[in-house]
């Protein structure tokens, strides 16, 4: 062992003797469990892909999916990761209030997005296409759902964070859970275009 | 307008007093006679010594790294007594129900204790006891003062408590699920299971399985991110390695689990058709999608023992680790192979013979890196000074025992082989070799080693070898009949013979389940007469075994922040190069330690878990909504609270540290 | 093969030649071959593990602290060479394995028909298989003889020699069809059809079993197996003409519902076409099938107007009506469908109807919902 042999000669340092400060681990952490929400997607989007043709002698993707309004949607939420974008640049110049503008339109583009994806959910079940339907209405609706529910709770965080930067302002803690919320709502575009493709433009096209 | 009965099922939904399971089975009524008497006991005696105040600061609001570490291990051994009461009841039942006898429990009750048995065992027994070793012993490892995310750490502890609240509920409040630990579907569905034992099952997995991934994130970023300076990946400690692959396994399979028991609750709660035969429904997705989460699980369990074992074979043969390095490729290598195999679950489901024999000879691959960590325990005790302490029996029992479930593990993973013991007792028994022979033998080695280290005691050797010797012949006992009688084809979960031939194994086998027993009651005995005893056993060094690692370089207890200096390591073996080289403890110079506050949100938020499962599983939609509606607004609340964190302050330290240096003293 | 039967009689201890280990010593000659590889299999890995267990106890025993003579280097903890040995030893018992597992897997595949009757004799283009068609119900097992005409509940016969394919089906959850003495177990799957090829080559009388767990009634979901000369299975199938009644759809409803511990039951015909509706979900009338589901879907689906194939679909939920009026859940607005009783099974008197424990734990009345 080298360094034995180097503490005959000069003692090696054993210890620190000021404060270790390790590096902060949120972003990491955050990261790993946007992958483990990744794989909760993985196992929904594979659900998908086994039962996504069967549709128990009912209604296919392309008897019931109306790609304008999805590309709508798609729109909708692709505009909120832009507008997140921007509020993220405001809040590195340390502009607070302009940080909230774009949050806020942010927001509002998320709720648009679910305002949209409900009135398609209510329209489907109107028509009989029910999770209970088929198995591939059951694929379906857990998997455009589940990322529904995501991006609302995005946006119930997305409030919270607000009254937090209006309320204490631009502190580290909030400029880290900005950072965390803004790979979260990333995160969300990145599921949605898979699903944006693999159901319905698969489905209606393919 | 509500009619009368309207009412009553809006409030209580299913539940009804015919749903208090104690009022009609003798059994259950016994238990829940007992359970009573002793949780009042419990509670009596903290109120009459006034420790709640001190148990709610101290122990249920800390965020404390090592406090939690304990509480798991705590909370593991009580559910060990639950599981193990369980395996003893069907071992009782297996051996008299011949013939004419129906021996003591009717199929909807013997269903229930061992999809109960598997359950607990592996979620709430295994799992915590793993985590909680981890949970203890890696920020020491590392020199670390904490783990990355403290309160996370607690909250995840109350919700693997909360999961394990629900479980124990459903002893005496409804009735667990008859469907086998995995809960195959279509038999879990609605439509073969209507009942809410299906309904504990899901919600128990669901909200232990919250705390699961939490903690996994939460030991991953501590690991990668928390390691004193020096310490490069390749000079971690190998029970930090495996403690790593084992996290990465965590929240790599953890999700596809949560996610999996969605689609069955939404099959039941909703009426979707993922499982059902119907509509377009698979059943043989479940079984894949459990078992691509089942199979990383039992690396999960392991490789945390395989860890404990590499620690304590060097410690106590007084040697580095043999081939460190192709210790840590292997680990590396089966927690990826632990992925491409889990369909050795189901050669009998029907697949083609190509995809079997591919799963079937992916599986033999993992022991290879298996084989090979043996040969490294072996080569580490040669030439080596074996000290003969309790954890090294541990480990040698290990050695001997596991290699034998390796090898009937490897003859179940050939498909046409597995055909005819699939689902056999020979197939419990491999696992229940490999699992007690390797997992259990792993803690309990794990518990006598760094006992010490967190009670400043070391256990009484005494009953540690009583426990150990009749944990091993029990073992033995127990389980080596139902090899035999996996050869005779008989099969599992059966709860009633009628060949008579076979009664002679089954009792040897629950002569076995007596002897654990007694190898558990000897590890209870071992507690209290250490406890005792804890004067002359105790540890002032806080280095009691001439350990290797950095844990061993704090005091026993370690203080509330593990090191005064935070260490610089140049070795894997960083505590014994340190004692090589001179090293000198520092005396002056503390500073104030900066170090995260308690707080109560976990334990709220595990409570509103299980008033939210509880009002889901008996359809009270109100305390479900409410309780749901709760945790959102104390978890909002909780962000609101921007300090967190406190300093220790340099007097406390120094005081702290100069009674360490006079005890150090007078061990001299 | 001397060679295994030889090794075979080492690898059992003495202490076992009192017991039937059925597993060991099958009277099926797929059964034998799988119990020759469990075998070669032991023979391969016991190559390591015995010596890693001599050396564990050797080592374990030479390097205690108090065998001063024995060398101790606290230093040494490396070697190349020995390295490569550790890797290696067990890589290549793996590679032989693998080998062995390739190929037997193959061979062994159940759905692939028998080549060989037993080791010395093959199949001829003459040899004249037989067809089984096996129905896992809650909780016993239905066999039909499409070519004889008959079926039969928990009892199964088969001339010895003969090749036998069995297709397996179920109608309610998972189990798994096992004779030890026959072949390895495939799972039997509602909806779905597994294979089974194998052939008995000793008369006698064999046990069978579900070896999946598939619920209250599953301990007793056991039948006997009788191999049987050419002769006999003529006359044993005559009998079963000569005693049984016929089993059409209407039968079939009744026999499918829950019961457990059922005697042996004969039917002396059965309605055409019986085990593909079975196997379609489709015994009951007005049901849609699901290979006309499939095909459907195959095509596009049905479009929006498909409502009424929703109610010819629905299968799990057949027995809800059953349940009374306070049965259906109020979260999913359908009924639950655990019958607490077996609803007349055509069965003889004698039948364990209905499954234990349900009488005896009023406490799950309330879950099972069905008074």
């Amino acid at each position: 062992m080298s360094n034995t042999q180097a503490a005959t000669s000069e003692k090696p340092v054993f210890y620190l003797t000021e404060e270790h400060h390790p590096e902060n681990s949120t972003n990491l952490g955050f990261w790993i469990y946007l992958m483990s929400d990744c794989l909760m997607f993985a196992v929904l989007f594979a659900t998908y892909a086994v039962l996504g043709r069967s549709y128990a002698a009912g209604p296919s993707p392309a008897d019931l999916f109306d790609l304008k309004l999805v590309a709508i949607n798609t729109a909708m939420l692709l505009f909120s990761s832009i507008t997140y974008g921007f509020a993220m640049l405001r809040m590195e110049k340390g502009d607070k209030s302009g940080t909230l503008m774009w949050l806020g339109i942010t927001g509002l583009f998320g709720l648009a997005f679910l305002g949209i994806e409900l009135y398609e959910f209510y329209h489907l079940i109107h028509e009989g296409a029910t999770p209970q339907r088929s198995a591939f209405l059951s694929a379906f609706f857990t998997l455009v759902g589940t990322h529904g529910l995501h991006v609302t709770f995005g946006c119930i965080w997305l409030v919270t964070l607000m009254v937090q930067v209006a309320k204490f302002g631009l502190i580290e803690e909030n400029r880290r859970r900005l950072m965390c919320l803004s790979m979260f709502w990333h995160f969300l575009d990145v599921i949605w275009i898979g699903v944006f493709s693999l159901v319905y433009l698969v489905g209606v096209l393919g | 307008m509500f009619t009368n009965t309207n009412l009553m099922e809006f409030i209580f939904g299913r539940l009804s007093w015919n749903s208090l399971a104690f009022t009609h089975d003798p059994i259950i009524l016994a238990t829940f006679v007992v359970v009573v008497l002793g949780g009042g006991a419990v509670v009596g005696a903290i109120t009459y010594f006034r420790l709640w105040g001190y148990l709610w600061n101290e122990w249920f609001t800390s965020v404390d790294h090592k406090k939690i570490g304990i509480m798991y291990v705590i909370l593991s051994l009580v559910m060990l007594m639950r599981g193990f009461a369980d395996a003893v009841m069907m071992r009782a039942q297996q051996a008299i129900a011949f013939g004419e006898n129906q021996g003591y429990l009717p199929p909807h009750h013997y269903d229930q204790i061992f999809t109960a048995h598997g359950v607990i065992m592996i979620f709430f027994f295994a799992m915590p006891l793993v985590t909680g070793i981890m949970n203890y012993v890696v920020p020491l490892q590392i020199g670390a003062r904490d783990v990355s995310f403290p309160f996370l750490n607690n909250f995840s502890f109350w919700m693997t408590t909360a999961g394990a609240v629900i479980i124990m509920m459903s002893l005496f409040v409804g009735e667990f699920a008859r469907t086998g630990w995995l809960a195959y579907p279509p038999l879990s569905g609605a439509d073969y299971s209507p009942g809410v034992g299906v309904d504990y099952y899901i919600w128990g997995l669901q909200v232990a399985g919250v705390g699961t991934t939490l903690s996994g994130i939460n030991l991953i970023a501590t690991i990668v991110k928390m390691r004193a300076p020096g310490m490069t990946m390749m000079k971690m400690p190998i029970f930090t390695w495996t403690s790593l692959c084992t996290n990465v396994l965590i929240v790599a399979s953890f999700p596809i689990l949560t996610a999996t028991l969605v689609l069955l609750t939404l099959d039941r709660y909703v009426g979707t058709n993922f499982f059902t035969n119907d509509l377009g429904g698979n059943p043989m997705m479940y079984v894949n999608l459990i078992w691509i989460w089942g199979h990383p699980e039992v690396y999960i369990l392991i490789l945390p023992a395989f860890g404990i074992f590499s620690e304590i074979v060097s410690t106590f043969s007084g040697k580095r680790l043999f081939g460190y390095a192709s210790m840590v490729y292997a680990t590396v290598v089966i927690t990826i192979l632990s992925y491409i195999v889990w369909l050795h679950h189901f050669f009998t489901m029907g697949s083609g013979a190509s995809v079997n024999a591919f799963f079937g000879i992916t599986t033999m691959i993992i022991s290879i890196p298996t084989g090979a960590k043996i040969f490294n325990w072996l080569f580490t005790m040669y030439r080596g000074r074996i000290r003969y302490e309790v954890p090294m029996y541990w480990t040698i029992g290990f050695m001997v025992t596991f290699v034998i479930g390796g090898m009937t593990g490897v003859m179940l993973a050939i498909p046409p082989a597995d055909f005819v013991l699939h689902n056999s007792l020979f197939l419990i028994a491999h696992f229940h070799n490999v699992i007690i022979g390797g997992v259990v033998f792993g803690l309990l080695a794990g518990i006598n080693f760094w006992y010490p280290k967190a009670f400043g005691y070391r256990l009484d050797p005494f009953w540690g070898k009583m426990s150990f010797w009749f944990w091993l012949t029990g073992f033995y006992f127990a389980f080596m009949p139902l090899y035999v009688l996996g050869l005779m084809g008989v099969t599992r979960r059966v709860n009633h013979f009628e060949d008579s031939s076979l009664q002679i194994w089954f009792i040897i086998a629950a002569f076995g389940a007596f002897l654990i027993a007694l190898g558990i009651a000897s590890f209870v005995i071992q507690l209290v007469v250490s406890f005792f005893k804890r004067e002359q056993l105790r540890d002032t060094t806080g280095d009691p075994w001439n350990g290797r690692t950095l844990e061993w370089s704090t005091s026993s207890p370690p203080p509330e922040y593990n090191f005064a200096f935070t260490p610089v390591v140049y070795d894997h073996d960083g505590w014994y190069d340190m004692k090589n080289s001179g090293y000198v403890r520092p005396l002056e110079g503390f500073k104030p330690i900066h170090m995260p506050k308690n707080t109560g949100t976990g334990v709220i938020l595990s409570a509103f878990s299980v008033t939210l499962a509880f009002g889901l599983i008996w359809y009270m939609w109100w305390l479900a909504a409410l309780s749901f509606l709760a945790i959102l607004v104390v978890s909002i609340a909780h962000t609101f609270n921007y300090k967190r964190d406190y300093y220790i302050q340099a007097e406390t330290v120094i005081a702290t540290e100069n009674a360490r240096t006079k005890q150090l003293a007078e061990q001299a | 093969m001397k060679l295994i039967r030889r090794l075979s009689a080492l690898a059992l201890p003495l202490a076992l030649s009192g017991c039937d280990l059925v597993v060991m010593s099958p009277s099926g000659d797929i059964a034998m071959q799988q119990r020759d590889l469990i075998i070669v299999s032991v023979v391969l890995m016991l190559l390591i593990i015995i010596p890693v267990i001599c050396l564990t106890f050797y080592f374990a025993w030479h390097y205690r602290r108090s065998n001063i003579n024995a060398k101790y280097d606290p230093e040494w903890h490396h070697s190349t060479r020995l390295e490569v040995v550790i890797w290696a030893a067990p890589l290549a018992i793996i590679i032989a394995l693998g080998a062995v597992t390739w190929v037997s897997t193959h061979k062994l595949d159940p759905y692939r028909p028998l080549d060989r009757i037993d080791a010395n004799r093959p199949v001829t283009p003459e040899t004249k298989p037989i067809t089984i068609e096996v129905v896992a119900l809650d909780w016993k097992w239905l066999f039909l003889y499409p070519e004889q005409g008959i079926a039969t509940v928990n009892e199964i016969a088969a001339p010895i020699d003969t090749p036998i394919e069995f297709k397996i089906t179920g109608s309610t959850v998972m189990n798994s069809f096992y004779i030890p003495a026959l072949a390895g177990q495939i799972y039997a799957m509602p909806g779905m059809q597994t294979k089974l090829h194998a052939v008995m080559n000793k008369e006698g009388v064999y046990e069978g079993f579900s070896a999946n767990y598939s619920g209250d009634g599953f301990s007793g979901m056991r039948f006997k197996f009788h191999g049987m000369s050419n002769d006999n299975f003529g006359q044993w199938v005559a009998r079963v003409k000569g005693q049984g009644s016929a089993l059409n759809r209407d039968a079939y409803l009744k026999l499918e519902r829950p019961s457990s511990r059922v005697p042996v039951t004969y039917f002396a015909s059965v309605e055409n076409g019986l085990y593909d509706a079975i196997l379609n979900l489709c015994v009951k009338p007005g049901q849609m099938c699901a290979n006309e589901m499939m095909h459907i879907d195959m095509m596009g689906g049905a479009g929006k107007d498909s409502h009424e194939n929703r109610k010819r679909l629905e299968y799990d939920t057949r027995w809800a009506a059953d349940a009374g009026p306070g049965a259906t859940h109020p979260a999913t607005g359908h009924g639950a469908k655990e019958p607490t009783q077996a609803g007349g099974v055509n069965a003889p008197a004698g039948a364990t109807e209905g499954h234990e424990g349900h009488g005896a734990a009023p406490g799950q009345l309330n879950t099972n919902p069905k008074p």
